[in-house]
Protein backbone atom coordinates (compact mmCIF):
# COMPACT_ATOMS: atom_id res chain seq x y z
CA UNK A 1 0.00 0.00 0.00
CA UNK A 2 3.04 2.27 0.08
CA UNK A 3 6.07 2.90 2.20
CA UNK A 4 6.29 3.22 5.93
CA UNK A 5 7.45 6.78 6.30
CA UNK A 6 8.48 9.75 4.24
CA UNK A 7 11.16 12.36 5.00
CA UNK A 8 9.87 15.89 5.27
CA UNK A 9 11.40 19.20 6.30
CA UNK A 10 10.05 21.44 9.04
CA UNK A 11 10.54 24.99 10.18
CA UNK A 12 13.04 27.70 9.24
CA UNK A 13 15.93 25.28 9.93
CA UNK A 14 14.52 22.79 7.40
CA UNK A 15 14.78 20.06 10.00
CA UNK A 16 14.31 16.64 8.37
CA UNK A 17 11.89 14.33 10.17
CA UNK A 18 10.41 10.99 9.13
CA UNK A 19 6.59 11.08 9.15
CA UNK A 20 4.08 8.38 8.31
CA UNK A 21 2.71 5.85 7.78
CA UNK A 22 2.25 6.55 4.12
CA UNK A 23 -0.40 5.01 1.88
CA UNK A 24 -0.05 5.60 -1.86
CA UNK A 25 -3.57 6.10 -3.19
CA UNK A 26 -5.32 6.44 -6.57
CA UNK A 27 -2.77 4.17 -8.24
CA UNK A 28 -5.33 2.62 -10.61
CA UNK A 29 -7.51 5.62 -11.43
CA UNK A 30 -6.92 9.28 -10.58
CA UNK A 31 -8.97 11.17 -8.01
CA UNK A 32 -10.94 14.01 -9.56
CA UNK A 33 -10.87 17.10 -7.35
CA UNK A 34 -13.69 19.64 -7.17
CA UNK A 35 -11.50 22.26 -8.84
CA UNK A 36 -11.28 19.96 -11.89
CA UNK A 37 -7.70 18.77 -11.35
CA UNK A 38 -6.89 15.07 -11.17
CA UNK A 39 -4.35 13.59 -8.79
CA UNK A 40 -2.92 10.09 -8.96
CA UNK A 41 -0.52 7.89 -6.97
CA UNK A 42 -0.45 10.41 -4.16
CA UNK A 43 0.67 9.86 -0.56
CA UNK A 44 -1.67 10.08 2.41
CA UNK A 45 -0.12 9.85 5.87
CA UNK A 46 -2.00 8.08 8.64
CA UNK A 47 -1.71 6.39 12.01
CA UNK A 48 -3.83 3.61 13.48
CA UNK A 49 -4.53 2.57 17.05
CA UNK A 50 -6.17 -0.65 18.23
CA UNK A 51 -7.06 -3.68 16.12
CA UNK A 52 -9.49 -4.10 13.23
CA UNK A 53 -11.90 -6.94 14.04
CA UNK A 54 -12.60 -9.85 11.68
CA UNK A 55 -15.87 -8.30 10.44
CA UNK A 56 -14.07 -4.98 9.90
CA UNK A 57 -16.96 -3.30 11.67
CA UNK A 58 -15.12 -1.47 14.46
CA UNK A 59 -13.19 1.18 12.52
CA UNK A 60 -13.36 4.78 13.71
CA UNK A 61 -11.94 7.64 11.66
CA UNK A 62 -10.90 10.72 13.63
CA UNK A 63 -10.47 13.93 11.65
CA UNK A 64 -8.18 16.72 12.75
CA UNK A 65 -8.70 20.47 12.87
CA UNK A 66 -6.93 23.11 10.78
CA UNK A 67 -3.40 22.51 12.04
CA UNK A 68 -3.75 19.01 13.47
CA UNK A 69 -2.45 15.82 11.90
CA UNK A 70 -2.44 12.03 12.03
CA UNK A 71 -0.74 11.91 15.42
CA UNK A 72 -4.02 11.83 17.33
CA UNK A 73 -2.95 9.37 20.01
CA UNK A 74 0.81 9.01 19.68
CA UNK A 75 3.78 11.31 20.19
CA UNK A 76 4.34 13.92 17.52
CA UNK A 77 7.65 13.30 15.70
CA UNK A 78 8.38 17.01 15.26
CA UNK A 79 7.29 18.47 18.59
CA UNK A 80 7.63 15.35 20.74
CA UNK A 81 4.30 16.23 22.34
CA UNK A 82 1.54 13.69 23.03
CA UNK A 83 -1.22 13.21 20.45
CA UNK A 84 -3.87 15.91 20.17
CA UNK A 85 -6.73 13.64 21.26
CA UNK A 86 -4.97 11.41 23.76
CA UNK A 87 -7.46 12.40 26.39
CA UNK A 88 -10.17 10.66 24.29
CA UNK A 89 -8.31 7.87 22.43
CA UNK A 90 -6.65 4.92 24.14
CA UNK A 91 -7.29 1.70 26.05
CA UNK A 92 -10.36 2.17 28.26
CA UNK A 93 -10.78 5.78 27.11
CA UNK A 94 -14.01 7.08 25.48
CA UNK A 95 -12.69 6.12 22.03
CA UNK A 96 -11.60 2.79 23.42
CA UNK A 97 -8.75 1.19 21.47
CA UNK A 98 -9.43 -2.11 23.26
CA UNK A 99 -12.72 -2.13 21.38
CA UNK A 100 -12.26 0.05 18.32
CA UNK A 101 -9.75 0.37 15.49
CA UNK A 102 -8.93 4.06 15.23
CA UNK A 103 -7.60 5.64 12.05
CA UNK A 104 -6.28 9.20 11.85
CA UNK A 105 -5.01 10.73 8.62
CA UNK A 106 -3.20 13.89 7.74
CA UNK A 107 -5.55 15.72 5.34
CA UNK A 108 -4.92 16.17 1.65
CA UNK A 109 -3.10 19.52 1.40
CA UNK A 110 -1.47 18.97 4.78
CA UNK A 111 2.21 19.05 5.66
CA UNK A 112 2.79 15.93 7.78
CA UNK A 113 3.44 13.51 4.95
CA UNK A 114 0.21 13.76 2.95
CA UNK A 115 0.12 15.12 -0.58
CA UNK A 116 0.32 18.90 -0.24
CA UNK A 117 2.05 22.07 -1.42
CA UNK A 118 5.31 20.92 0.21
CA UNK A 119 5.33 17.79 -2.02
CA UNK A 120 7.72 17.82 -4.96
CA UNK A 121 6.22 18.14 -8.43
CA UNK A 122 7.83 15.34 -10.48
CA UNK A 123 7.57 17.47 -13.63
CA UNK A 124 9.60 20.42 -12.32
CA UNK A 125 11.49 18.70 -9.52
CA UNK A 126 10.44 21.56 -7.23
CA UNK A 127 7.85 21.79 -4.46
CA UNK A 128 4.36 22.53 -5.81
CA UNK A 129 3.90 25.61 -3.64
CA UNK A 130 0.89 27.53 -4.91
CA UNK A 131 0.78 25.33 -8.03
CA UNK A 132 -0.78 22.67 -5.87
CA UNK A 133 -4.49 22.37 -6.80
CA UNK A 134 -6.98 24.01 -4.43
CA UNK A 135 -8.58 21.25 -2.39
CA UNK A 136 -11.94 21.18 -0.61
CA UNK A 137 -13.25 19.39 2.46
CA UNK A 138 -15.01 16.95 0.10
CA UNK A 139 -11.69 16.26 -1.66
CA UNK A 140 -10.03 15.56 1.68
CA UNK A 141 -12.83 13.14 2.52
CA UNK A 142 -12.67 11.40 -0.87
CA UNK A 143 -8.93 10.92 -0.36
CA UNK A 144 -9.65 9.40 3.06
CA UNK A 145 -12.24 7.13 1.47
CA UNK A 146 -9.54 5.75 -0.83
CA UNK A 147 -7.48 4.92 2.25
CA UNK A 148 -10.48 3.25 3.90
CA UNK A 149 -10.93 1.22 0.68
CA UNK A 150 -7.27 0.26 0.76
CA UNK A 151 -7.68 -0.94 4.35
CA UNK A 152 -10.51 -3.17 3.13
CA UNK A 153 -13.12 -1.40 5.26
CA UNK A 154 -16.55 -0.87 3.76
CA UNK A 155 -18.33 0.96 6.57
CA UNK A 156 -16.79 3.12 9.26
CA UNK A 157 -18.36 2.58 12.64
CA UNK A 158 -17.89 6.26 13.36
CA UNK A 159 -16.32 9.44 12.02
CA UNK A 160 -15.45 11.99 14.68
CA UNK A 161 -13.83 15.37 14.41
CA UNK A 162 -13.67 18.82 15.91
CA UNK A 163 -13.74 22.14 14.06
CA UNK A 164 -12.60 21.37 10.49
CA UNK A 165 -12.66 17.71 11.54
CA UNK A 166 -16.36 18.17 12.26
CA UNK A 167 -16.84 19.52 8.74
CA UNK A 168 -15.17 16.36 7.48
CA UNK A 169 -17.48 14.19 9.60
CA UNK A 170 -20.46 16.01 8.05
CA UNK A 171 -18.97 15.66 4.58
CA UNK A 172 -18.49 11.93 5.14
CA UNK A 173 -22.10 11.55 6.29
CA UNK A 174 -23.45 13.37 3.25
CA UNK A 175 -21.03 12.07 0.56
CA UNK A 176 -20.94 8.45 1.74
CA UNK A 177 -24.00 8.01 4.00
CA UNK A 178 -24.00 4.22 3.69
CA UNK A 179 -20.35 4.06 4.74
CA UNK A 180 -20.85 5.95 8.00
CA UNK A 181 -22.70 4.19 10.82
CA UNK A 182 -22.33 7.16 13.14
CA UNK A 183 -20.91 10.66 12.89
CA UNK A 184 -19.79 13.10 15.59
CA UNK A 185 -19.23 16.70 14.42
CA UNK A 186 -17.86 18.68 17.36
CA UNK A 187 -17.55 22.47 17.65
CA UNK A 188 -18.22 22.67 13.96
CA UNK A 189 -20.49 24.10 11.31
CA UNK A 190 -22.34 23.14 8.14
CA UNK A 191 -20.90 26.21 6.44
CA UNK A 192 -17.96 28.41 7.27
CA UNK A 193 -19.22 31.78 8.50
CA UNK A 194 -18.30 35.14 7.01
CA UNK A 195 -16.55 36.04 10.26
CA UNK A 196 -14.42 32.92 10.08
CA UNK A 197 -13.53 33.53 6.44
CA UNK A 198 -12.50 37.04 7.45
CA UNK A 199 -10.29 35.70 10.23
CA UNK A 200 -8.65 33.26 7.84
CA UNK A 201 -7.98 36.07 5.40
CA UNK A 202 -6.11 37.98 8.12
CA UNK A 203 -3.91 34.92 8.60
CA UNK A 204 -3.23 34.49 4.91
CA UNK A 205 -2.50 38.17 4.40
CA UNK A 206 -0.01 38.24 7.24
CA UNK A 207 1.90 35.41 5.53
CA UNK A 208 1.70 37.07 2.11
CA UNK A 209 3.25 40.30 3.33
CA UNK A 210 6.26 38.48 4.76
CA UNK A 211 9.08 38.99 2.18
CA UNK A 212 10.42 35.54 3.09
CA UNK A 213 7.26 34.00 1.67
CA UNK A 214 8.45 34.63 -1.92
CA UNK A 215 4.99 34.18 -3.48
CA UNK A 216 4.89 30.70 -2.01
CA UNK A 217 8.32 29.69 -3.36
CA UNK A 218 10.18 29.99 -0.05
CA UNK A 219 11.35 26.37 -0.14
CA UNK A 220 13.13 27.08 -3.42
CA UNK A 221 14.52 30.34 -2.05
CA UNK A 222 15.73 28.58 1.08
CA UNK A 223 13.80 30.99 3.30
CA UNK A 224 10.78 30.56 5.57
CA UNK A 225 8.01 33.11 6.32
CA UNK A 226 8.56 32.85 10.05
CA UNK A 227 7.10 36.25 10.91
CA UNK A 228 4.02 35.97 8.72
CA UNK A 229 3.16 32.45 9.78
CA UNK A 230 3.66 33.18 13.46
CA UNK A 231 1.48 36.30 13.31
CA UNK A 232 -1.19 34.24 11.53
CA UNK A 233 -0.99 31.72 14.35
CA UNK A 234 -1.14 34.38 17.05
CA UNK A 235 -4.29 35.90 15.58
CA UNK A 236 -5.88 32.49 15.12
CA UNK A 237 -4.91 31.33 18.58
CA UNK A 238 -6.90 34.13 20.19
CA UNK A 239 -10.00 32.91 18.33
CA UNK A 240 -9.59 29.44 19.83
CA UNK A 241 -9.83 30.81 23.37
CA UNK A 242 -12.38 32.94 25.15
CA UNK A 243 -12.22 36.19 27.04
CA UNK A 244 -12.88 34.31 30.29
CA UNK A 245 -10.17 31.74 29.57
CA UNK A 246 -7.63 34.44 28.74
CA UNK A 247 -8.57 36.36 31.84
CA UNK A 248 -8.37 33.27 34.04
CA UNK A 249 -5.01 32.27 32.59
CA UNK A 250 -3.27 35.62 32.36
CA UNK A 251 -5.44 38.49 33.48
CA UNK A 252 -3.33 41.64 33.09
CA UNK A 253 -0.31 40.04 34.73
CA UNK A 254 3.05 41.39 33.65
CA UNK A 255 5.76 39.17 32.20
CA UNK A 256 9.12 39.12 34.02
CA UNK A 257 8.72 42.68 35.26
CA UNK A 258 6.90 44.57 37.96
CA UNK A 259 6.07 47.72 36.05
CA UNK A 260 5.09 48.76 32.54
CA UNK A 261 8.01 49.24 30.16
CA UNK A 262 6.42 52.18 28.32
CA UNK A 263 7.58 50.44 25.16
CA UNK A 264 6.51 47.58 22.96
CA UNK A 265 8.22 44.64 24.55
CA UNK A 266 5.96 41.84 25.74
CA UNK A 267 4.90 43.61 28.93
CA UNK A 268 1.96 41.33 29.53
CA UNK A 269 2.01 37.60 30.04
CA UNK A 270 -0.65 37.17 27.39
CA UNK A 271 1.63 38.82 24.81
CA UNK A 272 4.53 36.63 25.73
CA UNK A 273 2.28 33.56 25.56
CA UNK A 274 1.07 34.46 22.06
CA UNK A 275 4.60 35.08 20.82
CA UNK A 276 5.56 31.67 22.14
CA UNK A 277 2.56 30.07 20.38
CA UNK A 278 3.56 31.72 17.10
CA UNK A 279 7.22 30.73 17.42
CA UNK A 280 6.38 27.11 18.27
CA UNK A 281 3.92 26.84 15.39
CA UNK A 282 6.42 27.71 12.63
CA UNK A 283 8.64 24.83 13.75
CA UNK A 284 5.98 22.28 12.78
CA UNK A 285 3.68 23.80 10.16
CA UNK A 286 4.01 24.77 6.53
CA UNK A 287 2.88 28.25 5.46
CA UNK A 288 1.48 27.09 2.13
CA UNK A 289 -0.50 24.30 3.77
CA UNK A 290 -1.99 27.02 5.95
CA UNK A 291 -3.30 28.64 2.77
CA UNK A 292 -4.76 25.45 1.33
CA UNK A 293 -6.42 24.19 4.46
CA UNK A 294 -7.94 27.52 5.49
CA UNK A 295 -9.27 27.83 1.93
CA UNK A 296 -10.85 24.38 2.10
CA UNK A 297 -12.70 25.46 5.25
CA UNK A 298 -13.76 28.76 3.67
CA UNK A 299 -15.27 26.91 0.72
CA UNK A 300 -17.20 24.51 2.93
CA UNK A 301 -20.97 25.02 2.65
CA UNK A 302 -23.48 22.20 2.96
CA UNK A 303 -26.40 24.59 3.20
CA UNK A 304 -26.70 25.33 -0.50
CA UNK A 305 -29.84 23.63 -1.76
CA UNK A 306 -31.02 23.10 1.81
CA UNK A 307 -29.09 21.42 4.58
CA UNK A 308 -31.94 19.10 5.58
CA UNK A 309 -32.14 17.88 1.99
CA UNK A 310 -28.56 16.61 2.27
CA UNK A 311 -29.47 14.41 5.20
CA UNK A 312 -32.72 13.06 3.78
CA UNK A 313 -33.07 9.32 4.33
CA UNK A 314 -29.88 9.11 6.39
CA UNK A 315 -29.52 6.09 8.64
CA UNK A 316 -26.39 7.48 10.29
CA UNK A 317 -26.59 8.13 14.04
CA UNK A 318 -25.35 11.63 14.85
CA UNK A 319 -23.93 13.22 17.96
CA UNK A 320 -23.48 16.98 17.64
CA UNK A 321 -21.53 18.77 20.37
CA UNK A 322 -20.86 22.45 20.96
CA UNK A 323 -19.15 24.43 23.74
CA UNK A 324 -20.84 27.36 25.43
CA UNK A 325 -17.90 29.80 25.23
CA UNK A 326 -16.88 28.92 21.65
CA UNK A 327 -17.37 32.08 19.62
CA UNK A 328 -15.56 30.76 16.53
CA UNK A 329 -18.02 27.89 16.02
CA UNK A 330 -20.81 28.97 18.35
CA UNK A 331 -23.62 26.72 19.53
CA UNK A 332 -25.97 28.32 17.01
CA UNK A 333 -23.94 26.66 14.21
CA UNK A 334 -24.40 23.26 15.80
CA UNK A 335 -28.09 23.93 16.34
CA UNK A 336 -28.47 24.58 12.62
CA UNK A 337 -27.13 21.09 11.96
CA UNK A 338 -29.38 19.56 14.61
CA UNK A 339 -32.44 21.36 13.27
CA UNK A 340 -31.79 20.03 9.76
CA UNK A 341 -31.33 16.51 11.11
CA UNK A 342 -34.51 16.75 13.19
CA UNK A 343 -36.39 17.95 10.13
CA UNK A 344 -35.68 14.65 8.39
CA UNK A 345 -36.29 12.65 11.60
CA UNK A 346 -32.65 11.53 11.70
CA UNK A 347 -31.22 9.84 14.75
CA UNK A 348 -29.48 12.77 16.41
CA UNK A 349 -28.18 13.69 19.83
CA UNK A 350 -26.99 17.15 20.70
CA UNK A 351 -25.37 18.65 23.74
CA UNK A 352 -23.86 22.00 24.52
CA UNK A 353 -21.07 21.63 27.06
CA UNK A 354 -20.80 24.49 29.53
CA UNK A 355 -17.17 25.61 29.69
CA UNK A 356 -15.13 28.81 29.62
CA UNK A 357 -12.39 27.29 27.45
CA UNK A 358 -13.69 28.47 24.08
CA UNK A 359 -13.23 26.61 20.80
CA UNK A 360 -10.16 24.80 22.13
CA UNK A 361 -12.36 22.95 24.62
CA UNK A 362 -12.70 20.02 22.22
CA UNK A 363 -8.97 19.36 22.64
CA UNK A 364 -8.96 19.75 26.41
CA UNK A 365 -9.96 17.73 29.42
CA UNK A 366 -13.72 18.28 29.66
CA UNK A 367 -15.20 15.42 31.69
CA UNK A 368 -18.82 16.01 30.56
CA UNK A 369 -17.71 16.00 26.93
CA UNK A 370 -15.71 12.80 27.40
CA UNK A 371 -18.67 11.12 29.14
CA UNK A 372 -20.99 12.01 26.30
CA UNK A 373 -18.62 10.70 23.61
CA UNK A 374 -18.13 7.52 25.62
CA UNK A 375 -21.87 6.98 26.13
CA UNK A 376 -22.74 7.74 22.53
CA UNK A 377 -20.12 5.36 21.11
CA UNK A 378 -21.08 2.66 23.59
CA UNK A 379 -24.77 2.94 22.65
CA UNK A 380 -23.97 2.96 18.93
CA UNK A 381 -21.57 0.01 19.27
CA UNK A 382 -24.31 -2.03 20.94
CA UNK A 383 -26.61 -1.25 18.02
CA UNK A 384 -23.86 -2.17 15.55
CA UNK A 385 -23.17 -5.39 17.40
CA UNK A 386 -19.54 -4.61 18.19
CA UNK A 387 -18.33 -6.59 21.19
CA UNK B 1 -33.91 -2.82 35.02
CA UNK B 2 -35.03 -0.61 37.85
CA UNK B 3 -38.74 -0.09 38.32
CA UNK B 4 -40.28 3.03 36.90
CA UNK B 5 -41.90 5.80 38.89
CA UNK B 6 -45.64 4.91 39.03
CA UNK B 7 -46.75 7.85 36.86
CA UNK B 8 -44.09 7.00 34.23
CA UNK B 9 -45.22 3.39 34.38
CA UNK B 10 -48.77 4.49 33.58
CA UNK B 11 -47.40 6.30 30.50
CA UNK B 12 -45.21 3.35 29.49
CA UNK B 13 -48.24 1.07 29.62
CA UNK B 14 -49.82 3.11 26.82
CA UNK B 15 -46.86 2.55 24.46
CA UNK B 16 -46.98 -0.61 22.30
CA UNK B 17 -43.72 -2.57 21.87
CA UNK B 18 -41.50 -1.59 18.94
CA UNK B 19 -42.99 1.87 18.43
CA UNK B 20 -41.09 4.99 17.50
CA UNK B 21 -41.21 7.40 20.42
CA UNK B 22 -40.17 11.00 21.08
CA UNK B 23 -40.00 11.94 24.77
CA UNK B 24 -40.23 15.71 25.13
CA UNK B 25 -38.63 16.81 28.39
CA UNK B 26 -37.06 13.40 28.88
CA UNK B 27 -35.01 14.39 31.94
CA UNK B 28 -32.19 11.91 32.53
CA UNK B 29 -33.81 9.44 30.10
CA UNK B 30 -35.35 7.14 32.70
CA UNK B 31 -38.51 6.47 30.72
CA UNK B 32 -36.76 6.19 27.33
CA UNK B 33 -34.20 3.76 28.70
CA UNK B 34 -36.95 1.64 30.20
CA UNK B 35 -38.96 1.68 26.97
CA UNK B 36 -35.87 0.74 24.90
CA UNK B 37 -35.01 -2.11 27.23
CA UNK B 38 -38.44 -3.52 28.00
CA UNK B 39 -40.41 -2.65 24.88
CA UNK B 40 -37.72 -2.41 22.18
CA UNK B 41 -38.87 1.11 21.44
CA UNK B 42 -36.91 3.27 18.96
CA UNK B 43 -36.70 6.31 21.20
CA UNK B 44 -35.53 9.91 20.93
CA UNK B 45 -35.57 12.66 23.50
CA UNK B 46 -35.67 16.43 23.77
CA UNK B 47 -34.44 17.95 27.04
CA UNK B 48 -33.65 21.45 28.21
CA UNK B 49 -31.19 20.79 31.03
CA UNK B 50 -27.56 20.01 30.28
CA UNK B 51 -27.38 17.55 33.16
CA UNK B 52 -30.39 15.64 31.79
CA UNK B 53 -29.01 15.59 28.24
CA UNK B 54 -25.57 14.48 29.36
CA UNK B 55 -26.98 11.70 31.51
CA UNK B 56 -29.25 10.53 28.68
CA UNK B 57 -26.56 10.48 26.00
CA UNK B 58 -24.08 8.87 28.38
CA UNK B 59 -26.53 5.98 28.79
CA UNK B 60 -26.69 5.55 25.02
CA UNK B 61 -29.94 7.36 24.26
CA UNK B 62 -30.47 9.78 21.36
CA UNK B 63 -31.32 13.07 22.99
CA UNK B 64 -31.20 16.63 21.71
CA UNK B 65 -30.63 19.56 24.03
CA UNK B 66 -33.36 22.01 23.26
CA UNK B 67 -36.48 23.88 24.23
CA UNK B 68 -39.86 22.36 23.39
CA UNK B 69 -41.40 25.83 23.09
CA UNK B 70 -38.97 26.72 20.30
CA UNK B 71 -37.77 23.47 18.76
CA UNK B 72 -40.81 21.26 18.23
CA UNK B 73 -41.72 23.15 15.07
CA UNK B 74 -38.50 21.76 13.49
CA UNK B 75 -39.88 18.22 13.61
CA UNK B 76 -41.80 16.92 10.59
CA UNK B 77 -45.38 15.67 10.88
CA UNK B 78 -46.32 12.10 11.69
CA UNK B 79 -42.83 10.62 12.01
CA UNK B 80 -43.27 9.29 15.54
CA UNK B 81 -45.86 6.79 16.70
CA UNK B 82 -45.98 8.35 20.16
CA UNK B 83 -44.80 11.72 21.44
CA UNK B 84 -44.64 11.86 25.21
CA UNK B 85 -44.82 14.97 27.37
CA UNK B 86 -44.65 14.05 31.02
CA UNK B 87 -45.30 16.65 33.73
CA UNK B 88 -43.93 19.40 31.51
CA UNK B 89 -46.85 21.16 29.80
CA UNK B 90 -47.27 23.52 32.75
CA UNK B 91 -43.70 24.80 32.28
CA UNK B 92 -44.23 25.80 28.65
CA UNK B 93 -44.58 29.39 27.57
CA UNK B 94 -47.09 28.40 24.90
CA UNK B 95 -48.76 25.20 26.07
CA UNK B 96 -51.41 25.34 23.38
CA UNK B 97 -48.82 25.50 20.56
CA UNK B 98 -46.81 22.74 22.19
CA UNK B 99 -49.88 20.54 22.45
CA UNK B 100 -50.76 21.10 18.82
CA UNK B 101 -47.16 20.28 17.83
CA UNK B 102 -47.25 17.05 19.81
CA UNK B 103 -50.24 15.65 17.92
CA UNK B 104 -48.74 16.91 14.65
CA UNK B 105 -45.37 15.19 15.14
CA UNK B 106 -46.83 12.02 16.61
CA UNK B 107 -49.62 9.79 15.39
CA UNK B 108 -50.48 9.82 19.09
CA UNK B 109 -49.40 11.98 21.99
CA UNK B 110 -49.27 10.97 25.63
CA UNK B 111 -49.47 13.95 27.96
CA UNK B 112 -49.47 13.90 31.72
CA UNK B 113 -50.47 17.03 33.62
CA UNK B 114 -50.52 17.75 37.34
CA UNK B 115 -54.02 18.71 38.46
CA UNK B 116 -54.11 22.12 40.10
CA UNK B 117 -57.70 21.29 41.03
CA UNK B 118 -56.66 18.26 43.08
CA UNK B 119 -58.36 18.47 46.47
CA UNK B 120 -55.11 18.85 48.42
CA UNK B 121 -54.15 21.86 46.29
CA UNK B 122 -57.57 23.40 46.72
CA UNK B 123 -57.40 22.70 50.45
CA UNK B 124 -53.96 24.29 50.73
CA UNK B 125 -55.05 27.45 48.99
CA UNK B 126 -58.41 27.62 50.74
CA UNK B 127 -57.21 27.09 54.31
CA UNK B 128 -53.63 28.34 54.32
CA UNK B 129 -54.27 31.08 51.80
CA UNK B 130 -50.90 30.20 50.25
CA UNK B 131 -49.94 28.76 46.87
CA UNK B 132 -49.79 24.97 47.22
CA UNK B 133 -46.39 23.35 47.72
CA UNK B 134 -46.77 19.59 47.43
CA UNK B 135 -44.84 16.56 46.20
CA UNK B 136 -45.76 17.14 42.52
CA UNK B 137 -45.84 20.94 42.84
CA UNK B 138 -42.65 21.14 44.84
CA UNK B 139 -41.75 24.80 44.27
CA UNK B 140 -42.33 28.15 45.88
CA UNK B 141 -44.39 30.47 43.67
CA UNK B 142 -41.42 32.74 42.90
CA UNK B 143 -38.97 30.11 41.73
CA UNK B 144 -41.27 27.58 40.11
CA UNK B 145 -40.75 26.48 36.52
CA UNK B 146 -44.51 25.85 36.47
CA UNK B 147 -45.99 28.91 34.84
CA UNK B 148 -49.21 27.59 33.30
CA UNK B 149 -51.22 25.59 35.76
CA UNK B 150 -54.50 23.98 34.81
CA UNK B 151 -57.00 21.59 36.28
CA UNK B 152 -57.86 18.34 34.53
CA UNK B 153 -61.15 19.92 33.40
CA UNK B 154 -59.26 22.89 31.94
CA UNK B 155 -57.02 20.53 30.01
CA UNK B 156 -59.99 18.65 28.57
CA UNK B 157 -61.51 21.96 27.49
CA UNK B 158 -58.27 22.94 25.73
CA UNK B 159 -58.29 19.64 23.83
CA UNK B 160 -61.86 20.35 22.71
CA UNK B 161 -60.98 23.85 21.59
CA UNK B 162 -58.00 22.61 19.58
CA UNK B 163 -59.96 19.67 18.10
CA UNK B 164 -57.63 17.18 19.74
CA UNK B 165 -59.17 13.78 20.33
CA UNK B 166 -58.78 12.26 23.79
CA UNK B 167 -58.49 8.56 22.98
CA UNK B 168 -57.93 7.52 26.54
CA UNK B 169 -57.47 9.13 29.93
CA UNK B 170 -56.21 7.83 33.23
CA UNK B 171 -56.48 9.94 36.37
CA UNK B 172 -54.17 8.76 39.10
CA UNK B 173 -54.11 9.49 42.83
CA UNK B 174 -51.04 10.61 44.75
CA UNK B 175 -49.87 7.01 45.10
CA UNK B 176 -49.75 6.75 41.31
CA UNK B 177 -52.64 4.26 41.21
CA UNK B 178 -55.67 4.91 38.98
CA UNK B 179 -58.17 7.09 40.80
CA UNK B 180 -61.62 5.69 41.60
CA UNK B 181 -63.19 8.50 39.65
CA UNK B 182 -62.48 8.92 35.96
CA UNK B 183 -64.16 10.92 33.21
CA UNK B 184 -65.53 14.45 33.30
CA UNK B 185 -67.10 14.47 36.73
CA UNK B 186 -66.57 16.96 39.55
CA UNK B 187 -65.10 14.19 41.67
CA UNK B 188 -62.66 13.07 38.99
CA UNK B 189 -61.31 16.61 38.78
CA UNK B 190 -61.14 16.78 42.58
CA UNK B 191 -59.55 13.40 43.34
CA UNK B 192 -57.12 12.89 40.45
CA UNK B 193 -53.67 14.16 41.41
CA UNK B 194 -52.59 14.03 37.80
CA UNK B 195 -54.09 13.03 34.49
CA UNK B 196 -52.50 10.98 31.75
CA UNK B 197 -54.06 11.52 28.35
CA UNK B 198 -53.66 9.58 25.13
CA UNK B 199 -54.31 12.09 22.36
CA UNK B 200 -54.40 12.34 18.61
CA UNK B 201 -55.06 15.10 16.13
CA UNK B 202 -58.77 15.44 15.58
CA UNK B 203 -60.21 14.97 12.13
CA UNK B 204 -61.17 18.32 10.74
Amino acid sequence: MGQDTILSTFGPAYREVAVGKIATLATQAPLLLECGAEIASFPLAYQTYGTLNAEKSNAILVCHGLTGDQYAASDHPVTGKPGWWEMLIGPGKPIDTDRFFVIATNVLGGCMGSFGPKSVDPVTGKPYGLHFPVVTIADMVRAQALLIDALGIHQLFSVLGGSMGGMMALAWATLFPERVFSAVPIASSARHSAQNIALHEIGRQSIMVDPDWHEGRYLEAGTFPVKGLSVARMAAHVTYLSEEALHRKFGRSLQNRDQLSFGFEADFQVESYLRYQGAAFVERFDANSYFYITRAMDYFDLTQGGLAQRFKGTKTRFLVVSFSSDWLFPTSESRTIVRALSAVAANVSFAEITTDKGHDAFLLDEPEFAAIVRGFLRGAADKRGIT
Amino acid sequence: MKTLRPDLRAIADLVPPGSKVLDVGCGDGELLAWLAQEKQVDGRGLELSQSGVNASIARGLSVVQGDADADLSDYPAGVYDYVILSQTLQTMRHPRDVLENLVRIGKHAIVSVPNFGYWKNRFYLLFFGRMPVTRTLAFQWHDTPNIHFCTLSDFVTLCEETHITIEKRVYVDDGGAPSHFQGRSFLANLLGEQGIFLLSAGLL
